[in-house]
């Protein structure tokens, strides 16, 4: 059963769930789909995150009350829904330990949990696996459900798309850098992140992608039509790249030449639950033409 | 038309009425903190009024005018100057090609709103011209004013001059501010103790107060009921799975320093919020100063609907005043 609370007199806040899961998600997604499709009139933003949502409204328009009704309406409709998704699954190349975030990880070293190893060297350590190499292995080996794009513009949440005890999970810094470089691949709690900008942040640092995913400019060649890349419900996988394949992809970007990897897929929430490998692998034969 | 800038101030802005409709993707609204402050400069010079406008915080800009204009100041108080001679604020003014505006040492509030007959040129990004600096997103080159900018001036028939907003209608936080607070989204996360600090207690608004949000100090640290943390929430007891944020909620990351939202919020992250406050009072936020002393002012929805409602027939006086 969701939660329903107010914040102010403009926004319905609704949890579907205390704790994070794939089922949360899903069902703010599919909430969120059914609010945005129901054109409820006063409903000015429809925002979806991990386990929750948010709607914000003219109270001029809808009072508070009918906002809730309506919205508790379309929750009895989504339970009876299909958990079935069209969406798209984007191959993400990452130059894991890279001399940029290296040079940030050092720099706020008195910040961190554990001073004496880098970000991704502890990641590995705490979540048991078997030195750097695992740990890309693990971090790049199945793929990530995009479940909220925000705190600042187009930065993707992303959440592992394997059984809860192989997800990674690590700390956030334990007080937060001022500076992160921009498309730093990060991590903090159960969520990944891709930093969108240069700025503050308090995730671990793994890696960085040379695929720009937020240019209000729009002058990158696959972000013309809209300047944010990321969208809820996008699928993920990673690719790790060295040195030379992410210093090609950069001048690819600049050039104008650079197009991500991407396919249509469907995804069922239902299939993936009975063999979640097996279906992965299965997503990654779509994104390779397999 | 431009204007010319001599000196930007601290941090200078463009800003209008603001971007909804982005927030999904974390793009925040942006625009006027002080909204009736930006409305009503430019109604005095004629505009809509949603024309972009400046916002300046503590310290004003100094502007050379290429050709003649109409503009007007409103919101904190702070002299204003054409040419070193004061003027009044909240009045619409004559500024003569090569003349330039300047203003002293700021007296009370926080923010000026600068509006110029025509608006602010900029192109709009998103629909808007309000400026979101972390995402290098509209305003001036996506970015605060800065020295040797000429800012582009819309084309406009220039007003009369000399009309003025009267007194009453013009809004500032009273002493100590108050800010009107309905309490909700994780509330249930503190003990009932600190339900009622939390109102009780006079906070001080810290030196980290921007257009993302305003941060107190000073009152009681707040307690949490027990639980086990949920999965993905993190193992502070003020941490939750990543939500979003709602304009004008409050944080307070550790139970210490209460944060409020503002117009250029980030839209979501891993902390609890106590509440949020009303639509009605976000305006008075922008023009509270650091240090200023602030009561958080518990009030349930139908209240809030007449705050708002209060606020809405302000609106409509300042708008039958300069008609």
């Amino acid at each position: 059963m969701n939660r329903y609370t107010f914040g102010g007199d403009e926004h319905l806040f609704v949890e579907c769930d205390e704790s994070m899961s794939l089922e949360a998600f899903f069902k703010s997604l599919s909430m969120t789909t059914a609010i945005r499709a129901s054109k409820i009139a006063g409903v000015t933003e429809i925002c979806p995150a991990n386990a929750s949502f948010q709607v914000k409204f003219d109270p001029d328009v809808i009072s508070p009350d009918d906002m809730l009704r309506a919205v508790k309406a379309i929750e009895q409709d989504a339970e009876k829904a299909d958990p079935v998704i069209g969406t798209r699954i984007v191959e993400i190349p990452v130059f894991y330990q890279d001399p940029w975030t290296h040079e940030t990880l050092m720099r706020f070293r008195e910040r961190h949990q554990d001073p004496s190893s880098t970000d991704i060297e502890y990641a590995a350590r705490i979540n048991g696996l078997d030195g750097v190499d695992a740990f890309v292995a693990a971090h790049s080996g199945s793929p990530w459900f995009v479940s909220m794009v925000g705190f600042v513009a187009g930065l993707p949440f992303m959440y592992q798309m394997v059984e809860r005890q192989r997800q990674i999970e690590v700390p956030k810094y334990l007080r937060p850098r001022t500076d992160t470089p921009r498309l730093t691949v990060g991590h903090g709690g159960c969520f990944g992140c891709i930093y969108s900008v240069r700025g503050a942040g308090g995730y671990q640092m793994f890696g960085i992608t040379p695929m720009p995913i937020y240019d209000p400019t729009q002058t990158t060649s696959y972000l013309r039509d809209f300047m944010v890349f990321f969208r809820p419900g996008d699928i993920v996988k990673f690719k790790p790249v060295r040195r030379d394949e992410y210093d090609v992809t950069v001048a690819d970007v600049d050039a104008g030449r650079f197009a991500p990897r991407m396919r249509d897929v469907t995804f069922d929430l239902r299939e993936f639950t009975k063999d979640m490998d097996a279906y992965n692998r299965s997503l990654e034969d779509k994104l390779n033409d397999r | 038309m431009t204007a010319r800038v001599l000196n930007p101030g601290l941090s200078t802005t463009v800003q209008d009425l603001g971007r909804p409709g982005y927030f999904h993707l974390g793009i925040p609204i942006g625009g006027a903190m002080d909204n009736l402050a930006l409305r009503a400069a430019n109604l005095l010079v004629g505009n809509d009024e949603g024309a972009a406008g400046l916002e300046a915080v503590f310290t004003g800009p100094e502007l050379e005018f290429t050709a003649d204009a109409l503009v007007a100041v409103t919101g904190a108080d702070m002299p204003i100057k054409i040419d070193g001679q004061e003027q009044p604020s909240w009045t619409a003014l004559r500024v003569k090609a090569g003349q330039v505006l300047s203003f002293g040492f700021l007296k009370a509030g926080a923010r000026i709103y600068v509006a110029v007959a025509g608006g602010i040129d900029v192109p709009e990004a998103l629909g808007s011209r309000s400026t979101y600096p972390i995402g290098a997103l509209g305003g001036f080159k996506g970015r605060p004013i800065a020295k040797g900018d000429e800012l582009p001036i819309g084309k406009a028939t220039l007003a009369r001059d000399g009309r003025s907003l009267p007194e009453p209608l013009r809004r500032c936080p009273a002493m100590p501010a108050e800010l009107r607070v309905l309490p909700g989204l994780y509330w249930h996360r503190i003990v009932e103790g600190s339900h009622r600090s939390f109102f009780e207690d006079t906070w001080k608004v810290a030196p980290e107060a921007d257009r993302m949000g305003y941060r107190f100090r000073g009152g009681a640290r707040l307690e949490f009921v027990e639980r086990q943390q949920p999965f993905g929430a993190g193992s502070d007891p003020s941490n939750i799975v990543d939500s979003c944020y709602p304009y004008g909620s409050i944080q307070v990351p550790g139970g210490t320093e209460p944060i409020i939202l503002h117009r250029d919020a980030v839209s979501g992250g891993g902390y609890f919020m106590v509440g949020t406050v009303v639509s009605a009072d976000m305006d008075l936020i922008g023009q509270l100063q650091p240090n200023t002393p602030t009561r958080f002012v518990r009030i349930d929805m139908a209240a809030a609907l007449q705050a708002r409602a209060d606020r809405a027939a302000l609106l409509n006086r300042v708008r039958e005043a300069l008609h």
